[in-house]
């Protein structure tokens, strides 16, 4: 019987782990992908919002200004790549100017910190590279870019170290709530869940655990919709980006954004922080919950919307295209908390922007939520440090050499983009919750993330990963499940 | 009476060649622009050949496989047979490039030759 | 600790960089050192197993690894070091290469002159903006290339391949006889950026479509590839609507365009060429840089493996000799501009000093379009010094002519030379 059973590994599923590893509790985290951060934390605009956006009062509002207050402490805590940039909302248009305004007065009401109206000339200087047509900007010091995975990731670690046992390729097939009555009377059994899963091995398995919490992104309305007769409806929001070559990194120093229309917050142009130029998303809102394929309409969208802030984009420069999902919800809000018709079961969904932002910050709620109910007790022993993978290029010229000298496997490149060495790509192998698949290794270390999107390390990663996992290289997958890379081996050997 | 058409490969103009070959074995070539089309015509027509070129299986090498040529080119029709007989063959690493790892492969008088050196693991 | 100073640092030990080696060697120079970032020497041919090299360098038709491998003896006969797994990280306009492997660590060389040959990569499918899911079994044809012909591995079982560069189609002959299916290879242009040989020995001999003018716009499949949807494009090459077909297959292959790997080179400051996204360089081969040459595929892209190694050569002969001088030969005179004219892309060099050029001077490009019965015409100033009748000039296949020094003397006042395709 497992205290807490946590639906998702994404950014709000692993957040959420970790804070609640803070106490003893026997946690588990359901996952239906082979690796942490396969949903909507892996394909979205890694921007920390500032938190105007958001109506006042709104779960999106507390959370998103709450969580992106956290984000420096927590990245360095868990040692995750982070950079507060800043960030613009650009207006291009005299007859909307007046919503700059609005969304000022919104952010301030939120207690956003810095808010400030620029005129053209201090815009202009700030972002050279900024439209003819900008006017005028609100201008967010708060504002910032965060690597999505490596967040999710830094956060999965530190859950993992602190004893919270991940299930991967685990697929949630029914949630049962154990009443009262049946729980005393018939089985003996403490009141809770019965959470029936799919298991790796392809066979059902049901486990038992007093708290369900839903983090499970564009499901969890089927989720949640399992055991509450108050039904909640997602619809996966498609939104296609642009990824740009790290030639193109420094075209704006600040997140862009264009003011916001109905269907979202438009297109932005913003740094990486790896220094790639993200462009993007689009807002099509669709019926597949899988549906992260591109639309050349799509991609269209973004390339034209993204003139309207920045001139001179070198679009020329994509070096690959995506689509994530982001969970919205009928209510347009976050949801969170208990579900008012199902004691134990604790929802956290429809978490789309600004979700990456509020993850700490709701990581924090809900474990504490949980506490309460649960009167959870600290751990002695809670490693709150989390040691991210080491990059040697971040390293002084003395320090790589050393680090070279001690493990010489630093010094081999695979990835020649990125200058991912095979040191790096052993160590996200083998470190916690390590990578099993090409996908798993990119996330970690970015080999294959660059330029000529593994066009020369597929094959030398692949050998890494068959070498320490011993799995053959015909075996091997991008991302898990179906996904195998070789189909099969040429030929076989023959005996002799 | 047999009737072809085919695109010479003699140059980059790549002339669109019809090739009838009579009873008695004598070829007609239209179409060609140079005496390079006509030979290259006569000799698709009457006995096409091409050099394979696969890898073979290594037990106990650094690769897996090894790449191979066939020694001379082979009849076309006798290149999937040859790729079938070149499945059996699975040397011992070392190969050194050159190495003859099968005499007269599939019976087309050509020799399986190693184009590559290959260490022992 | 190995010596700090060479008089010759190569880059990359691939054709480009094995023939500019033992050049430079035969040329005087000393102390030459080449540094390979893979663990085998040979570069992109250890995996190019199929035969068609050599035929103008050896006078017979060599495998890619033969090729390769009559380069890598010499080398070693020469006893010119060839450092494995070392990638350079950087290159200084002072010629102090920055470079890293495991048993040095992070190690400086200084070159009295520097040979650039990285050679290129494959566009890959982001540049394409191709819609759809990103669902295992899209590989670069390269990739494809090296997982069956070095680590033996089959890629898929049913391939659709985008576009018809010549590795897509050295890729469909080689995947078929491993046993697999290729249903089309589907070409944007109205024709082929492959040689005629490989259509025909590829392609035709297995009876595999060329759809020209064809694109994909759809990929279907979420954790692999599943179908791969093809439309016909219009002359702007847009897809037209209606003329979507839907491939079943597990595997998409794409042989879209090679771009040489200049990142070392721009963040060294050498100028680059916006056409062929390599270094300008003159009639040595130099870069803008003083000492530093480029060659091979890191210069333009080339279709012939031989016209690497002749072109290397230039590049390792020149180098020796910019060390033997051991300073910059003072141009007195400013250089011969060559022009691209109409129909043709780009030339290599993009200037000659007279004064420093061989008795014949090579001069290599590529037109723009298939052209039928024209003209190629150069131009010295006005004056036309060349008209060469050519029956047929495709974009995929290299073209050169030669120029004498003698045609470049003083006496005609040589301002630039041009060279174009006209219909007379």
């Amino acid at each position: 019987m497992y205290d807490v059973i946590i639906i998702g590994a994404g950014v709000c599923g692993a957040a959420i782990a970790r804070e609640l590893s803070k106490y003893e509790a026997r946690i588990c985290v359901l996952e239906k992908e082979e690796d942490v951060c396969c949903g909507t934390s892996k394909a979205n605009s890694g921007i920390v919002h500032a938190g105007f956006d958001a109506s006042p009062g709104t779960w999106k509002a507390r959370m998103n200004v709450k969580g992106s207050k956290m984000m420096k402490r927590m990245s360095e805590e868990l040692d995750f790549p982070y950079q507060q940039v800043g960030s613009l909302v650009v207006c291009t248009d005299k007859t909307q100017q007046k919503g700059l305004y609005e969304l000022l007065e919104k952010g301030e009401t939120n207690g956003v910190e810095g808010l400030r109206i620029l005129e053209k000339e201090e815009l202009l200087k700030m972002e050279p590279n900024l439209s003819e047509e900008a006017i005028a900007a609100l201008y967010a010091p708060m504002g910032g870019i965060v690597c999505p995975f490596g967040m999710n990731i830094a956060y999965a670690e530190n859950a993992c170290v602190n004893g919270v046992e991940f299930r991967f390729s685990s697929i949630v097939r029914k949630i049962r709530k154990i009443e009262e009555r049946e729980a005393q009377m018939d089985s003996g059994l403490p009141s809770g869940f019965e959470v029936l899963i799919e298991n790796q091995k392809g066979s059902e398995e049901v486990l038992l655990a007093r708290f369900v919490v839903n983090a499970a992104g564009v499901n969890a309305d089927l989720i949640h919709n399992m055991v509450s007769r108050n039904k909640i409806h997602i619809t996966p929001r498609r939104g296609d980006y642009l990824l740009l070559d790290h030639t193109a990194g420094k075209q704006v120093s600040h997140t862009v954004f264009a003011l916001p229309d109905i269907m979202g917050k438009g297109v932005l142009v913003t740094p990486t922080v790896h220094g790639n130029l993200l462009v993007g998303p689009t807002a099509i809102d669709i019926q597949d919950r899988e549906g992260t394929n591109t639309t050349a309409d799509g991609l269209c969208q973004v390339m034209e919307k993204s003139k309207k802030t920045v001139k001179d984009l070198p679009l020329g420069q994509t070096i690959t295209s995506f689509a994530g999902l982001r969970a919205h919800e009928d209510g347009g809000d976050f949801i969170l908390g208990e579900a008012v018709d199902v004691p134990g079961f604790i929802d956290c969904a429809g978490i789309e922007s600004p979700g990456l932002t509020s993850a700490p910050a709701i990581g924090v709620w809900i474990a504490d939520l949980l506490r309460e109910k649960m009167n959870l007790h600290e751990k002695k022993e809670f490693f709150s440090r989390r040691k991210g993978m080491i990059n040697p290029f971040m390293l002084s010229k003395e320090e790589q050499k050393e680090l070279i000298r001690r493990n010489p496997s630093y010094g081999k490149i695979v990835c020649r983009c990125e200058k991912i060495s095979e040191g790096e790509i052993l160590d996200a192998i083998h470190r916690p919750l390590g990578a099993r698949s090409l996908d798993g290794i990119k996330r970690r270390t970015r080999a294959g993330m660059g330029r000529c999107q593994a066009g020369f390390c597929t094959t030398g990663t692949m050998e890494i990963l068959s070498r320490e996992l011993e799995i053959p290289m015909t075996e091997l997958t991008k991302c898990g499940g179906k996904s195998k890379i070789a189909v099969s081996f040429t030929k076989e050997e023959v005996k002799e | 009476m047999k009737k072809r058409e085919l695109t010479c490969i003699g140059c980059p103009m790549g002339c669109l060649l019809t090739v009838e070959q009579e009873e008695t074995g004598a070829c007609k070539v239209t179409g060609n622009s140079c005496k390079r089309g006509k030979s290259y015509g006569e000799k698709e027509m009457t006995n096409p050949t091409r050099i394979v070129t696969t890898t073979v299986r290594v037990r106990g090498g650094v690769h897996p496989v090894v790449p191979v040529k066939t020694s001379i080119d082979i009849p076309k029709t006798k290149i999937f047979e040859c790729m079938e007989a070149i499945r059996t063959i699975c040397p011992k690493a070392p190969v050194a490039i050159g190495e003859v790892l099968a005499e007269n492969i599939a019976g087309t008088g050509a020799d399986l030759v190693a184009t590559a050196s290959l260490l022992a693991k | 600790m190995m010596n700090r100073y060479y008089d010759i640092v190569i880059i990359g030990a691939g054709p480009a960089g094995l023939a500019a080696a033992l050049a430079a060697k035969k040329e005087g120079a000393e102390r030459v050192i080449i540094l390979e970032r893979n663990h085998e020497p040979g570069g992109i041919l250890n995996q190019c197993i199929h035969n068609g090299f050599g035929l103008h360098t050896f006078s017979e038709e060599l495998t890619g690894p033969e090729y390769a491998d009559r380069f890598v003896s010499e080398v070693k006969k020469e006893k010119i070091p060839i450092l494995l797994d070392t990638t350079v990280l950087s290159v200084s306009q002072k010629r102090v290469i920055t470079a890293m492997n495991s048993s040095e660590g992070i190690f400086e060389l200084e070159a009295g002159a520097a040979v650039l040959c990285m050679g290129c990569r494959e566009r890959p499918r982001g540049s394409l903006n191709l819609p759809g899911f990103r669902p295992a079994g899209i590989f670069s044809a390269g990739t494809a290339q090296r997982l069956v012909n070095l680590e033996g591995c089959m890629p898929g079982r049913e391939v659709v391949i985008l576009g018809s560069g010549d590795i897509g189609l050295i890729m469909a002959r080689r995947m078929t006889l491993e046993g697999a299916k290729v249903k089309a290879v589907a070409e944007l242009m109205p024709y082929s950026g492959g040689l005629k040989r490989n259509i025909v020995q590829c392609l035709d001999d297995y009876g595999i479509p060329l759809k020209l003018s064809h694109t994909v716009v759809d990929i279907g499949g979420k954790e692999r590839v599943e179908s791969v949807t093809l439309a016909r494009v219009d002359e702007h090459q847009k897809p037209i609507p209606g003329t979507e077909e839907k491939i079943a297959c597990d595997t998409l292959l794409l042989s879209v365009g090679l771009i040489p790997e200049n990142e070392l080179s721009r963040e060294a400051g050498i100028e680059i060429n916006p056409v062929t996204k390599g270094p300008i360089v003159n009639e040595q081969l130099q870069t803008s840089i003083a000492g530093i040459f480029a060659c091979g595929n890191v210069l333009h892209v080339h279709d012939l493996v031989d016209y690497v190694s002749e072109e290397a050569q230039t590049a390792g002969r020149n180098a020796a000799r910019f060390v033997k001088r051991q300073e910059q030969r003072v141009e007195e005179k400013p250089a011969v501009a060559l022009v691209a004219g109409r129909g043709v892309r780009y030339t290599v060099p993009s200037m000659i000093h007279p004064e420093n050029m061989e008795e014949n001077q090579k001069i290599r490009f590529r037109v723009d379009a298939v052209y039928r019965n024209v003209y190629l015409n150069v131009y010295r100033n006005n004056e036309r010094i060349r008209h060469r009748k050519c029956r047929i000039l495709t974009p995929g296949e290299m073209e050169e002519i030669s120029l004498k020094k003698e045609e470049l003397s003083e006496e005609f006042n040589p301002e630039k030379i041009s060279i174009a395709v006209e219909e007379e």
